[in-house]
């Protein structure tokens, strides 16, 4: 943020904390560069907020809102981190495992999983009681240097918004309604699109689990070194408070 | 039905070979809508109506026929019920399937179309002549069991009228032709009459009493906007949707918002099971909904309207292209309306194309705009950034309705009328268990047992007040008010005696919300397909008094964090039969007995296994032997 904006610059709270942020920013940005962490699944640095996943809820006002996509106001007081959104949240994260297959003890992204790192976040220790769904989609591993196994999607879209605002091309897209919407290609199958493993959408940074596979890439940093092995997740964005 | 995965509408199905579409024919077709990706609904609608399927070939020269991409397309050709990516038969017959058609005889009157048509509910014959279907609410439960062929209506089907059309289509008889020999030489309004009844019950004081011809509107050009606001305001006009804001408000924030253009859009899409009073207003007052609607853009400054008409409603197509063509012809839309100088104001029909959440304002302007019918991010509000991002009015048919009727009569008459927070009259549609169902205008503040009394619900053991998003309610609640303050409704009434099954309407309902989410947001997505899976639990006798605290918690978690009214109010009839009918739930919810744990059916577990294998368990096989 530059200079001149600070001066027009406001204050709220989070959970007591005192936060400063500027007309037109969202809750969780100025909870982010104030080093508070709100965790969220859909929302990614770089990509338009959509609000999807829901689990960044808090309260702000008596209301619980989306923190991604709601304005910051001055003097407001945000409930992040209490029992009761934790619970919101671990229900809305149990959702999505219940929605898709995610088998992390096989899966790729095991140890880099936004997802799973987000449940041990959440304290998602538990069996959980939810129904499973058991979808059964085909794998796309027509492309060759990239595969698709939305299996493992939860929906989040950062592909869609990284393939259209950061890449130009716009490969991804919801297709679909309610329990049968899901993230699909521009086109019979993924090599009938103009992707390429460049693509800031192909990122590992971008898929958040395990559904965008780039090949031939797999398990080269073992198990217990990875990504969220070392640190709860949020814990770069709560490090700046220290 | 498994896993809440109904086969059809909304499913993003795979493709089937089909007889490619001429490209000068889809040019055509764009080009009609000016090649405008806002247009995508008419345009894909169209393609449907004239190839009964939007195939992947034609998805990719309409994408690069309007500048979108395929999957763009796709995503919208897919979200609504009545697009479709496999082909349709050229007839295409949809039953009403609510919970109000099911007790009327929908199972005997589906069982005919299938043995005459020779196909089963969700197929296609063979020769690409009919498709059978069902398909949720048609504002028709007055009249039911009802159904969608093509754009006719049926209404009050009983076997023998159900054999007698389903022979005359199978013999080639157009549609229409089932409703009436003259069909065509009959006026819209006819038309409309031929099909569906409007069975008025009760003409209150405002809308179905006698309406002056354009009063609201004479007066409302000798006004300034803000005299216009002012008024509204001062009616204590709500909006009758269902939310229930105050209508002065929003009219005075979109005309307070300064922008280069601002919009009036009209919500006739009652998808609500058991409401269709917007049905009734649209045939018999579409003047008086135009003209409320040409009122608030002049109020807000608006020279453009959309009135968005729910894909169920396409019999009324004609009727309201015919009353608009009317008044512009008679000055009352146009240039200069009325001669005013600088009161221009046109109205588009947009058609919806099945999708309940498109009653939901953002998901609305979304469908208006070509986009899937997905909720908007709030903020901005529509009033603030609305339809392609200007201020936007939407307001319910009943509520411009009452804002014309207002603006002729003067704020202190409505005001007067109900009680204290709930002003003026209210249309109810009332159905389900009683002796006259239709519509009522009545003055809010009625309780509950008065309006039984005159719809002659007498049996009456349980009533749904504002259909599923809204309250179900016990014969010791009957002494409850029918008013914003104790029970909001949107309209509907549905009755049920004691001879209904509480459950089976739940579950009914909550299939219904399965079926109608958007899909944007997980709580919704995700956890109303859980709580359907619960019910079914309870109904099949496995539940344990614990899921009772289950039922309550998810529902809890889907109205705190889902995005849009819908999720908020999904659980509903979950919650308010718990609270209300408790009894239902504990009756069907069994302790676990001897540590065995009622909730798991170990024989249906492994059937599927058994099936694999082709062989028995021995140990759980029911009868234990070899």
């Amino acid at each position: 943020m530059s200079g001149t904006k600070k001066e027009t610059g406001f204050t709220f709270t989070i959970d007591g904390i005192e936060v400063t942020a500027y007309a037109g920013q969202t809750i969780m940005e100025a909870a982010d560069e104030a080093g508070v962490y709100i965790p969220r699944l859909c929302d990614h640095e770089g990509l338009r907020h959509q609000g999807s996943c829901r689990v960044c809820t808090v309260k702000a006002g008596g209301r619980s809102v989306a923190a991604c996509t709601q304005p910051a106001a001055p003097g407001q007081a945000v409930e992040n981190e209490t029992p009761h959104l934790t619970k919101m949240r671990r229900d809305l994260v149990e959702m999505l495992f219940h929605e898709g297959n995610h088998l992390c003890p096989i899966c790729e992204a095991s140890g880099n999983c936004e997802l799973q790192a987000m449940a041990y976040r959440l304290d998602m220790t538990e069996a959980t009681k939810f129904p499973y769904l058991e979808p059964c989609r085909a794998l796309d591993a027509s492309h060759p240097d990239i595969a698709l196994d939305t299996n493992r999607c939860i929906s989040c879209g950062r592909c869609i918004r990284a393939s259209q605002d950061v890449d130009g091309k716009g490969i991804f897209g919801y297709v679909g309604r309610g329990i049968h919407r899901r993230v699909a290609v521009n086109g019979e199958n993924l090599a009938d699109t103009d992707a390429e493993v460049t693509d800031h959408a192909i990122s590992a940074e971008v898929c958040p689990v395990g559904c965008i596979i780039r090949k031939r890439v797999g398990f080269a940093v073992p198990i217990g070194e990875r990504e969220f092995d070392k640190g709860l997740i949020g814990h770069d964005i709560e490090e700046k408070r220290k | 039905m498994e896993n809440g995965h109904e086969t059809g509408n909304g499913v993003a199905a795979q493709v089937c070979d089909v007889a490619p579409v001429p490209d000068a024919e889809l040019a055509a077709i764009c080009t009609r809508y000016g090649c405008d990706k806002h247009r995508m609904l008419d345009i894909l609608r169209e393609v449907q109506d004239r190839y009964r399927c939007i195939a992947p070939s034609t998805m990719d020269r309409i994408a690069a026929g309007t500048g979108l991409t395929r999957i763009e397309v796709e995503g919208v050709a897919s979200f609504y019920s009545f697009l479709s990516l496999t082909p349709k038969g050229r007839v295409t017959i949809r039953l009403c399937d609510d919970i109000v058609d099911r007790y009327s005889g929908l199972e005997a009157v589906s069982a005919i179309f299938e043995e005459v048509l020779g196909i089963r509910i969700g197929e296609t014959s063979a020769d690409g002549a009919f498709s059978l279907e069902v398909t949720p609410c048609i504002g028709m439960c007055d009249q039911a069991p009802a159904a969608m062929v093509n754009d006719v209506v049926l209404t009050r089907l009983t076997p023998e009228t159900a054999r007698a059309a389903a022979e005359a289509l199978k013999a080639g008889e157009a549609p229409e032709r089932i409703v009436s020999e003259r069909f065509s030489s009959l006026t819209p309004h006819e038309r409309a009459l031929h099909m569906v009844d409007n069975n008025i019950r009760h003409a209150g004081e405002v809308l179905l009493g006698p309406v002056p011809e354009e009063a609201g509107l004479n007066n409302a050009v000798s006004m300034t906007p803000a005299q216009i606001i002012t008024a509204v305001e001062d009616s204590g006009l709500r909006g009758c949707g269902g939310a229930g804001f105050t209508t002065g408000r929003k009219w005075r924030f979109a005309a307070s918002e300064r922008a280069e253009k601002h919009f009036v859009i009209c919500n006739a899409d009652e998808g609500e099971p058991g409401t269709f009073k917007d049905r009734v207003l649209l045939t018999e007052r579409p003047h008086l909904l135009i003209e409320g609607m040409t009122i608030a853009a002049r109020a807000v400054g608006a020279r453009e309207g959309i009135l968005y008409l729910r894909g169920e409603y396409v019999y009324l197509r004609e009727l309201l292209e015919q009353v608009l063509e009317e008044r512009r012809r008679r000055g009352l839309l146009g240039k200069a309306i009325l001669g005013v100088k600088g009161f221009d104001f046109d109205i588009r029909l947009q058609l919806g194309a099945g999708a309940y959440i498109c009653g939901e304002e953002g998901a609305l302007i979304s469908s208006c705009e070509g986009l899937p019918g997905e909720p908007k991010t709030r903020p901005p509000f529509p009033v603030n950034r609305g339809y392609l991002g200007y201020p936007t009015v939407v307001n319910n048919v009943e509520t411009f309705c009452h804002a014309a009727r207002i603006l002729d009569r003067g704020a202190k008459w409505f005001h007067a009328m109900g009680t204290e927070g709930s002003h003026g009259t209210k249309l109810f549609s009332v159905c389900g268990d009683c002796l006259n169902p239709g519509i009522y205008e009545l003055p809010y503040g009625h309780t509950v047992r008065e309006l039984l009394e005159m719809v002659g619900g007498g049996e009456a053991a349980a009533v749904q007040v504002g259909g599923p998003s809204g309250t179900m309610i016990a014969r010791d609640s009957f002494h409850r008010k029918l008013t914003f303050d104790d029970l909001a409704t949107g309209g509907a009434i549905i009755i049920f005696n004691g001879d209904r099954n509480i459950l089976e309407i739940v579950e009914y309902y909550m299939s219904f919300f399965v079926h109608e989410s958007c899909g944007y947001c997980t709580p919704c997505r995700v956890g109303n397909v859980f709580l359907q899976k619960a019910i079914q639990k309870f109904r099949k006798g496995l539940a344990n008094p614990e899921d009772i605290d289950y039922l309550k918690e998810l529902s809890g978690t889907i109205i705190e964090t889902s995005r849009c009214g819908l999720g908020m109010t999904s659980p509903n009839p979950i919650l308010s039969t718990l609270k209300n009918f408790p009894l239902v739930y504990s009756a069907v919810s069994k302790p676990s007995k001897d540590g065995i744990r009622d909730t798991f059916d170990i024989q249906s577990a492994i059937d599927g296994a058994r099936k694999i294998a082709k062989r028995r368990s021995y140990i759980f096989d029911k009868d234990f032997t070899q």
